[in-house]
């Protein structure tokens, strides 16, 4: 609870219109995309400008509030949520492009631009932005920045923090500081940028930032390979890749998520097949039909059954799109959908989406896989009902089994979604407790009263949870 | 709101919101980019479809009371259900809010003037023919007796809010009651007949647009239908369905179904966006009135759109002449998101030698209409429309077709507030589709 005097400070710094405290508007900021996961905020504050950031913040730190900064709230680690209460912050004044400079190739914008108007702005350009989140037509770009979004581009291009070269941060004492710059080389003192990519709001706000862009590709093909066998689907990714042809995307999806996604979006794609690889590659015209050439022939080697080369950009677009819509489309199977995204060294794919089926009838649960085979970023998505509880007993062991089998090829708990409130029981299997402890030591330098976004990142006891909320 | 009220309207949400449905919405937040309330309220989660789905649960869940800012985030949902198509997990938000609205406001003690106004509308009038005859032929006696002029020039009209002012000056010149009671119940094909129809005729189209009925019933018999046209058929009960009126939408809809039950025809022909949308929906409006579901969804399997009717009998391989002009589409949201009707009239409006056809940005985004949400809620309409003008004067038009009543009345409105009535005009399709077919044929 705020007292008055909070309240009458935070509406004096960002004005009336901009305070919201009613039990409505607490409920709608209470959740983001990850089910299982809500706490109401005490209040919601949409500061104006980067100066009432701060003092926003200062107001906060003075008085020991917690601060949460969300942008569209549809990140899968409930890494939005006020775990504690508190204000949530938000950006919707914040929302300009500051500038595309074709100079320097680079561009800065404020974090409440929204991602999709971003890369439509410098694609305008004949620029490009590759980070591409499946949520890149709601998402904010701040938010991108603060949980280092991947996408379908990241085996080629990186993800988010590949961009980041500059940042403008409010830290938690509202002092405001410039990271980085428009340069490519620059080694002066720690590499606060890249720390603060990804930091999910736990150690400062992020008010601007200048990003990478590169030239637009001058062309880009996709094909599609049908398989009746889910290995042979999963030695395909990794034979490309030990060919030395680094697609822009190598997409996985198994049966369950075909026949969903199909049924959601109507593409005509086959749903007797066992799983089905989406292939990009992007480039030169000549080394896009060479790599295509190759793409498609190593697929025939390991008994793909089908394969097609997108005709026109319209097939291409639709592929993607059913792509980008699998997980919300797994939603319409059960009540409750949990997606994951335990991430493998890609030469551990096969092994790996082997496990996971092996976990999943161990535990008598169904989970479906898709995701950026590529770059060994797996979706292991569990379509379940949290009314029902032993099934989520089960959910939440075959899931902590697949994170550890991760862990054990060499992977992680998480590959682009984040910690959040929801991986937080499980850091401690990648990073191990010195791991974990060195980073407290990060958050405790930065954010002394551990105001930012408490409750993320770092597990306050050892009880593990991931689909059974407290 | 009162105690009593809230624990009343909480209880009832327990009982009837369909739970399911509710838990269905995945957050996802994939509804937000096309929500056009949620982009002009400064992209607020208490105006996005899966804010008001997250309200509707919380209330279900006793984690909220349904009070006055609940009812606020619903009330300001136009229901143009732009967030269905978009939603990854199917889930019918368009029901969730129909159930919600009816919920609150028959359980709400309305202000008294607010509860006149309602009962007089949709009790008194939308559901008597007879009446909205009356009512039009009053209108068409202010229009033609000299009051319309006295009333402008007295500064009467000031008095009222912008959007109702606007409307008085864009309301068309309505038809005499005599020619709206003699209507035509049987009418034959121009040439073969190829399909046998019937014709719903609304309240609206069938008193203030009258003549864009009778466009709809030329262009049907020129591509080859004979028309029969009940005549005990009522209004659709859209208006009550999205007011919290379900009750008389009932009513309505099984005057609607007994009226066609017997015409034996292959469809039941619309011509408005918003009345289509409802009867294609009376299976699930019925779904609890024993008897009635098999017959609401057999009178709903008939329901077509106009122009989905032309393209099946291609009529746009006829000869369509206009002369140079540029026309654009708006979308209407029911005929798009419900009936998903929204290539057909896009593919008649192109094949029109003469006209070049130029798609508007966001064409299928709300004009904020909606029913009667422009009076209502003036200030969010107003605001939705002044989006939707800047993108009809980028697109240099000079004609906007609409497919629903609603969105012609509030397009007509955007042009004059734009002060651009000599450039651009607003257009039911049916009026242009017939202009374009009686002129090829005059050459």
């Amino acid at each position: 609870m705020l007292t008055k005097e909070i309240k009458q400070q935070l509406t004096a710094i960002v004005g009336p219109e901009n305070f919201a405290d009613s039990k409505a508007s607490q409920l709608v900021y209470s959740f983001d995309a990850t089910p299982q996961f809500q706490a109401m905020p005490d209040a919601i504050v949409s500061p104006r400008n980067k100066v009432e950031v701060a003092e926003v913040v200062k107001c906060c730190s003075q008085h020991r509030i917690p601060l949460v900064p969300r942008g569209s709230g549809t990140n899968l680690s409930a890494g939005t949520t006020p775990q504690q209460g508190g204000i949530v912050l938000l950006f919707k004044h914040l929302d300009q492009i500051v500038e595309i400079d074709e100079e320097n190739l680079t561009i800065t914008t404020q974090p409440g631009v929204n991602t999709l108007e971003l890369i439509e702005a410098v694609e305008a350009k004949g620029l490009f932005y590759p980070p591409d989140p499946s949520s890149m037509k709601i998402s904010q770009i701040g938010g991108n920045i603060n949980e280092n979004s991947g996408g379908l581009r990241g085996l080629k291009y990186g993800v988010t923090r590949d961009y980041v070269m500059g940042l403008e941060i409010v830290l938690p004492n509202g002092e405001i500081i410039r990271t980085g710059g428009k340069l490519a080389k620059d080694v002066a003192g720690y590499d606060l940028t890249r720390l603060f990519v990804g930091s999910e709001g736990t150690l400062g706000i992020i008010t601007e930032a200048t990003l990478k862009l590169i030239p637009m590709p001058e062309t880009k093909k996709t094909v599609l390979a049908l398989y009746e066998d889910i290995d042979a689907a999963a030695r395909t990714v990794s034979k490309i890749i030990a060919s030395r042809i680094i697609p822009t995307t190598l997409e996985f999806l198994d049966q369950p998520t075909i026949k969903v996604v199909e049924e959601f979006s109507n593409i005509g794609l086959p749903t007797h097949v066992k799983a089905m690889l989406l292939i990009e590659q992007d480039g030169s015209t000549q080394t896009v039909e060479k790599d295509i050439e190759d793409i498609s022939e190593i697929c025939r080697e390991n008994e793909a059954i089908e394969i097609s080369v997108a005709k026109t950009e319209a097939d291409a677009e639709a592929l993607r799109t059913a792509r980008r819509s699998a997980l919300s489309a797994l939603a319409r199977l059960k009540p409750t959908t949990i997606l994951e995204d335990a991430t493998v060294p890609r030469s551990e794919i096969a092994k790996m989406v082997k496990a996971i089926n092996q976990i999943a009838r161990k535990y008598d649960v169904e989970i479906c896989t898709f995701g950026h085979a590529g770059d060994g970023n797996l979706h292991p998505t569990c379509l379940t009902d949290a009314r029902n509880k032993p099934e989520m007993e089960r959910v939440e062991q075959a899931f902590e089994e697949i994170f550890q089998t991760a862990v054990d090829l060499g992977g992680t708990i998480t590959g682009e979604h984040g910690v959040g409130a929801m991986k937080a029981p499980y850091l401690h299997l990648k990073l191990g407790e010195a791991g974990i402890s060195a980073m407290q030591g990060v958050k405790q330098a930065f954010d002394p009263y551990n105001i930012m976004n408490p409750g993320k990142m770092f597990a306050k006891s050892s009880r593990k949870r991931v689909v059974v909320s407290p | 709101m009162k105690t009593a009220e809230k624990q009343r309207i909480q209880q009832q949400f327990q009982e009837k919101m369909d739970y399911d449905e509710l838990l269905n919405c995945m957050r996802c937040g994939f509804c937000l980019p096309s929500c056009p309330t949620y982009i002009e309220s400064g992209k607020d989660e208490a105006h996005s479809p899966r804010g008001r789905i997250a309200l509707m649960k919380a209330v279900v869940d006793g984690d909220i009371e349904p009070d006055e800012e609940v009812k606020r985030s619903l009330d300001m949902c136009l229901g143009c259900r732009a967030c269905e198509p978009v939603c990854p997990s199917g889930v019918n938000y368009g029901h969730l809010l129909e159930q919600a609205r009816d919920i609150i406001y028959q359980n709400q003690q309305p202000s008294l003037p607010v509860k006149a106004l309602r009962k007089a509308a949709f009790k008194g009038l939308f559901p008597h023919h007879n009446r909205m005859i009356a009512l039009t032929g009053m209108l068409g006696f202010y229009q033609r007796s000299g009051l319309q002029t006295i009333a402008r020039k007295s500064g009467v009209m000031k008095m009222l809010p912008e959007s109702m002012q606007l409307m008085e000056t864009v309301l068309p010149s309505v038809p005499t009651s005599k020619l709206m009671k003699n209507r035509p119940r049987h009418l034959q094909p121009a040439a073969t007949t190829k399909k046998k129809v019937a014709f719903f005729s609304g309240c609206l189209m069938d008193t203030v647009f009258l003549p864009t009925n009778d466009a709809t019933a030329k262009l049907l018999q020129y591509a080859g239908c004979e028309i029969v046209i009940p005549e005990t058929q009522a209004c659709c009960g859209a208006l009550h369905g999205h007011s919290g009126e379900k009750q008389q939408a009932k009513a309505l809809a099984k005057r609607n179904i007994e009226a066609f039950e017997d015409t034996e025809v292959d469809y039941i022909i619309t011509n408005a966006g918003g009345c289509g949308a409802f009867l294609v929906d009376y299976g699930h409006l019925l779904k609890d009135e024993e008897g009635w579901q098999t017959r609401a969804e057999k009178f709903a399997s008939k329901i077509k759109d106009i122009s989905s009717v032309l393209i099946e009998l291609e009529f746009h391989k006829q000869n369509l002449v206009l002369e140079n002009e540029v026309i654009t589409y708006q979308d209407s949201c029911h005929l798009k998101n419900v009936q998903k009707t929204f290539m057909e009239p896009r593919q008649l409006l192109e094949s029109i030698e003469g006209a070049a056809y130029v798609e508007m940005k966001d064409a299928g985004r709300c004009c904020g209409s909606a029913g009667i949400y422009n009076l209502v809620e003036s200030e969010m309409s107003m605001q939705i429309l002044d989006y939707k003008m800047k993108q009809t004067k980028a697109a240099n038009a000079k004609t906007v077709v609409t497919a629903n009543p609603g969105c012609l009345l509030q397009m007509k409105l955007g042009i004059e507030k734009e002060g651009l009535t000599k450039q651009i005009r607003a257009v039911h399709i049916v009026d242009l589709l017939l202009e374009a077919y009686e002129n090829s044929n005059k050459q």
